[in-house]
């Protein structure tokens, strides 16, 4: 299934033809039936079938099947250092692989938390095992203990590609402001999980009918928004600030980053797969499965997230990948761990949700996944398929009916809900800078 | 897995033809006529939490029915020392038991036990959640005290959000028809809880929760449930305590529960929590035949 871990040096020698299919690359408006040759890592040439001259090392059948630059996920939790028995990086990155990623964004929130250049280096060696490519994204505060900022412009030139204490929000008005000055003037994105966490201790879903019925603690959709609107005045008053908001998942927050899009402010976000498929009426009663935060919202917070993901108010589809040990969510609801794992169910449920229910235009799904993120935290040469940029490339079958079965997850943890669910739209094939890292 | 046959997890899946059935059964219950239905058996008696009233009266059922009891408490066994929930499950279930009654501070405990043990758990209180023991014998008490609940108005006052029992009583009165009227400020009674079961009104003002009721049932303010919540404890008592002087607004022959602890002073004076309308005590009481009922039912001996 896997490849081995791919080296520098055959990147730099293969030579890769993939023939056949139908590419889709929202950054560059294609959306037809062409042939893609990568070389020494890049992209040599797009060409409509059949007109691409000279030969290739390796060829790809790619007919009846969709072409697109490789899908990068903004919000992965891959638990090294410290945390080795949820996930690896080498597990998680596998796991990334066979969702269709080329490149994930880990958080921070390991142990010790990654708040140092040095920790950024760690993460990037080459014995880590990665299969796909990793860019850390770094604490904005010492430990994320949200009192003073970490050293941006050192973590910035050692490979962070932003900043955020996720999980930890920084509350305090002061420091949110110097991190985004400070990232304003280094052009470098200073990420929000929005929550409001002297309004949310002891509370375990979304603040409903759902919760008072199950006799469990809510988090209101205001603990979200207040944060979001916070933020957002911040980012508008600050010049060059990039705000990127994280796992957006409630109506009003999303209201006020519509009106800080609208006045041309310098703020992303993103929405996982999980808040794009399921409310808290889904949940099955007290499985810890469906514990994650921010928490599933009501029917028409996911109404309202759909109607964004269609209208381009959604910059990116992240996943916020959460691998936990069975025994840290086999037992109480409330003491559970939050998080689920999310890498190779995204594709799946975005073409099964957005496409097939609600006629979502397939390009605008891959938008999601590649040029959308690409800009957010600036990748560049990724998310596209544009002569010269880097050969990281996702092939799925659109069409493909499949079940979900999570014993066969290539990461190491299984909290998910969403095993045994029938999906359509399946990866074939995810390369990474010319080289086949997995095949089905 | 599926909750093993005779699992009480909570009134709300429970229909109300299995509720008439429990307390039926539970008019023929006498703990001072021992009957050995459940001769041999072995009733594991969980308390994550402490309890006066639930924990005596569940034993002395499981033992006026012939059972053996073993009460596990939270202090002095392997919970303290970090045990998980499952593994006590397993073990407890390893050693005998043919049931688990567990109380747990944590809402849905009961149900991820019943998910992977494979004996009846009953839930003697889980968290927020619910505490159906407690609802079937206060519908047993109402049924001793009035004809039945056609037309029956039930007032609960007081701190229903940290309420499971308000949580269990509103599903059960629910399924016979019954109008419920919660009252409290709107900390304590959000308006959410209407969505709990239909017939459900919420009122601000006691007088309005008085009027016409048949049954008042009071409730504790669960401090230690409160988390950082601010209420003003004399602007509730001035608003919400129910004085012999209220009493007066409700029918003439209104009852009084109170699933206790009660708090003299508080939620109600000792005029009332003594009077002749009180049923505190018959609370108790009926709460052993009841018992015995889910008991029973729980080893397939309910007939």
């Amino acid at each position: 299934m896997t490849a081995a871990p791919k080296t520098r040096d055959d990147r730099a020698l293969t030579s890769l033809l993939i023939k056949g299919g139908h590419v889709i690359d929202p950054s560059g408006r294609v959306d037809a039936p062409m042939d893609v040759l990568l070389k020494n890592g890049h992209v040599a040439e797009v060409a409509p079938p059949g007109k691409i001259k000279g030969s290739a090392e390796e060829k790809f059948d790619a007919r009846g099947l969709i072409v697109a630059p490789g899908f990068i996920d903004l919000h992965v939790h891959l638990r090294e250092p410290g945390q080795a028995h949820k996930e690896t990086i080498a597990t998680g990155t596998a796991a990334a692989a066979a969702g269709g990623f080329t490149s994930v964004c880990t958080m921070p929130n390991t142990i010790p938390v990654v708040d140092s250049v040095e920790w950024i280096e760690w993460l990037r060696q080459p014995e880590r095992g990665a299969v796909v490519n990793v860019f850390p994204i770094a604490a904005a505060t010492r430990a994320s203990k949200g009192a003073s900022l970490t050293d941006f412009r050192a973590l910035q030139t050692a490979g962070a590609i932003a900043v955020t204490d996720d999980g930890k929000p920084i509350l305090d008005d002061g420091i949110m402001r110097e991190a985004l000055v400070l990232g304003g003037e280094l052009n470098f994105p200073v990420v929000q999980h929005a929550e409001d966490t002297r309004t949310t201790e002891n509370c375990s879903m979304h603040a409903g009918a759902r919760s008072f019925r199950l006799g469990l603690r809510g988090m209101t959709a205001a603990a979200e928004a207040s944060i979001v609107d916070r933020d957002v005045h911040l980012a508008m008053q600050i010049p060059n600030a990039r705000l990127h908001v994280a796992h957006l998942s409630t109506s009003d927050a999303l209201k006020s980053l519509r009106r800080a899009k609208r006045a041309k402010a310098r703020v992303t976000l993103e929405v996982t797969p999980h808040h794009f498929t399921l409310s808290d009426e889904d949940m099955l009663d007290y499985d810890s499965n469906y514990k994650m935060n921010p928490p599933l919202r009501s029917a028409s917070d996911l109404e309202a997230i759909l109607v964004a993901l269609a209208d381009g108010t959604v910059d990116a589809i992240a996943t916020d990948h959460a691998p936990h040990a069975a025994h840290e969510k086999e037992m109480e609801f409330e003491r559970a761990a939050f998080g689920i794992t999310g890498l190779e169910t995204a594709l799946a449920l975005a073409i099964t949700r957005l496409h097939r229910e609600k006629h979502i235009p397939l390009s605008r799904v891959v938008e999601l996944f590649t040029a959308g993120p690409a800009r957010c935290f600036d990748l560049r040469g990724r998310g596209t398929l544009i002569r010269g940029s880097i050969a990281d490339v996702t092939i799925f079958d659109p069409k493909k009916k499949w079940t979900f079965d999570v014993a066969k997850s290539q990461s190491k943890s299984k909290n998910t809900p969403f095993n045994g669910w029938q999906l359509t739209g399946k990866v074939i094939a995810t390369i990474v800078g010319g080289k086949i890292v997995y095949a089905s | 897995m599926n909750p093993a046959r005779g699992s009480l997890l909570g009134i709300e899946h429970l229909e109300a033809a299995e509720i008439l059935k429990i307390l039926k059964f539970a008019r023929r219950m006498n703990p001072d006529k021992p009957r050995p239905l459940l001769k041999g058996k072995r009733v594991l008696l969980l308390f994550y939490e402490s309890s006066t009233r639930t924990r005596t009266s569940f034993e002395i059922a499981a033992k006026s029915l012939g059972a053996h009891t073993v009460l596990i408490q939270s202090t002095g066994s392997s919970i303290e020392k970090g045990e998980s929930l499952l593994d006590t499950g397993y073990t407890v279930r390893a050693v005998g038991a043919d049931v688990i009654v567990i109380r747990h501070p944590n809402a849905g405990a009961p149900y991820v036990m019943a998910q992977h043990i494979d004996v009846p758990i009953i839930n003697a209180g889980d968290g927020l959640h619910e505490h159906p023991s407690q609802a079937l014998l206060d519908a047993y008490t109402i049924l001793r005290n009035k004809k039945s609940f056609k037309g029956l108005q039930v007032a609960i006052v007081g701190d229903i959000f940290h309420s499971r029992v308000a949580r269990s009583a509103c599903h059960l009165l629910s399924k016979f028809d019954v109008k419920i009227i919660l009252c409290g400020p709107p900390e304590l009674v959000p308006d959410v809880a209407t969505t709990l079961a239909p017939g459900i009104r919420v009122t601000r003002h006691i007088e309005d929760a008085l009027r016409g009721t048949d049954v008042l049932m009071l409730l504790r303010m669960q401090s230690e449930r409160l988390a950082g919540m601010k209420i003003d404890v004399a602007g509730y008592t001035a608003r919400y305590q129910m004085t012999a002087a209220r009493l007066k607004m409700a029918k003439k022959d209104c009852i009084v529960m109170h699933p206790g602890p009660i708090i003299r002073g508080l939620e109600l004076t000792s005029e009332v929590a003594d009077g002749a309308q009180a049923r505190i005590l018959e609370e108790v009481r009926n709460g052993v035949p009841t018992r015995m009922a889910i008991l029973a039912r729980a080893m397939g001996k309910m007939r």
